[in-house]
């Protein structure tokens, strides 16, 4: 067997959803005790490392609003390539996984406005402002929202896979324009000061605490999308064999 | 007018709230599916594809 078709033969049995059970009952005890160190250790240099000279201690509040903000695109974009999934390869797991995606990235978005509002009173003087980078995200929340809507309003969960993959690669186009707002229009929230041209902008000192907390949530990400994946397996196993049940019983009568 | 601490402790508090609820919410959800499974494979229904012999 060739090295390429040995590895097309790798994805298609992730595609199985048996076996994805047990790699998921695998990695995730692993993958939940590297989140609390990494929390554990992020949190720590969170509040032990300098206030700003400027912000003093608000700066603590970059270390949860960035990487909800991150999170909160990652999330659109797993949900994306999922519905590629679902709509090109028709992967058995897309939709499983765009579908249960979907509540976290709405409370990561939600974590990022939040924050963003509390960081913004003291440094801005006010809680909101309609500029690009709020509104965009803004909108995002509402995306996330009419998605979770869309999937528990429809019956036929086929119906429902497609349709919600055309919308969520609809609405992939605000994730660009997220990431980007802060240069394309003026805005009160600043640019980019981490991923940019010319390296990162921010003091080591800020820096450190960042990455580690970044890092720690996105694997808390991959550990709850992977656990609310497998719920998702099992509602769908509970959804057949009832329905296979009700048919035996319909049999016999 | 809230000191810069409280604006702090806010956000974390807002966090931690957001992260536990969501924990809570996929660890609950996980309990309830595999009680579901099991009352059913204890009632005797099995998926087609265990029936045959070889669990997939």
């Amino acid at each position: 067997m060739s090295e390429n078709s040995l590895s097309i033969r790798k994805f298609s049995d992730l595609a199985n959803p048996t076996r994805f059970l047990g790699l998921a009952g695998r990695v995730l005890p692993w993958l939940v005790g590297l989140t609390v160190v990494l929390f554990a250790i992020g949190l720590y240099l969170s509040f032990t490392t300098e206030g700003d000279y400027q912000q003093g201690e608000t700066v603590r509040i970059m270390y949860v609003h960035v990487p909800a903000a991150w999170l909160s695109m990652m999330c659109y974009t797993v949900m994306a390539v999922s519905a590629l999934g679902t709509l090109v390869w028709r992967h058995p797991l897309a939709d499983v996984s765009a579908r249960a995606a979907a509540p976290i990235g709405a409370s990561f978005t939600f974590l990022a406005l939040v924050t963003g509002s509390l960081w913004g009173k003291p440094m801005w003087g006010t809680w909101w402002v309609w500029d690009a980078r709020l509104t965009s995200v803004f909108v995002l929340f509402l995306m996330y929202l009419g998605l979770i809507a869309l999937n528990r309003a429809m019956d036929d969960p086929g119906k429902a896979a497609k349709v919600s993959a055309i919308l969520i690669l609809v609405g992939f186009v605000n994730i660009p324009i997220i990431k980007f707002s802060v240069e394309w229009w003026n805005t009160l929230h600043q640019p980019a000061s981490v991923l940019r041209l010319g390296g990162s902008a921010i003091d080591p000192e800020f820096l450190w605490p960042l990455l580690v907390m970044a890092v720690a949530f996105t694997l808390l990400f991959f550990a709850l999308h992977i656990a609310a994946m497998r719920n998702e397996i099992w509602r769908r196993r509970v959804t057949s064999m009832r329905r296979q049940a009700a048919r035996a019983a319909g049999r016999e009568a | 007018m809230m000191t810069h601490t409280a604006y702090v402790a806010a956000s974390y508090g807002t966090a931690a709230l957001t992260v536990v609820a969501l924990i809570l919410w996929v660890w609950t959800d996980g309990r309830a599916r595999r009680r579901e499974l099991q009352a059913l494979e204890k009632a005797g229904i099995r998926r087609r594809s265990a029936q045959g012999g070889e669990a997939q």
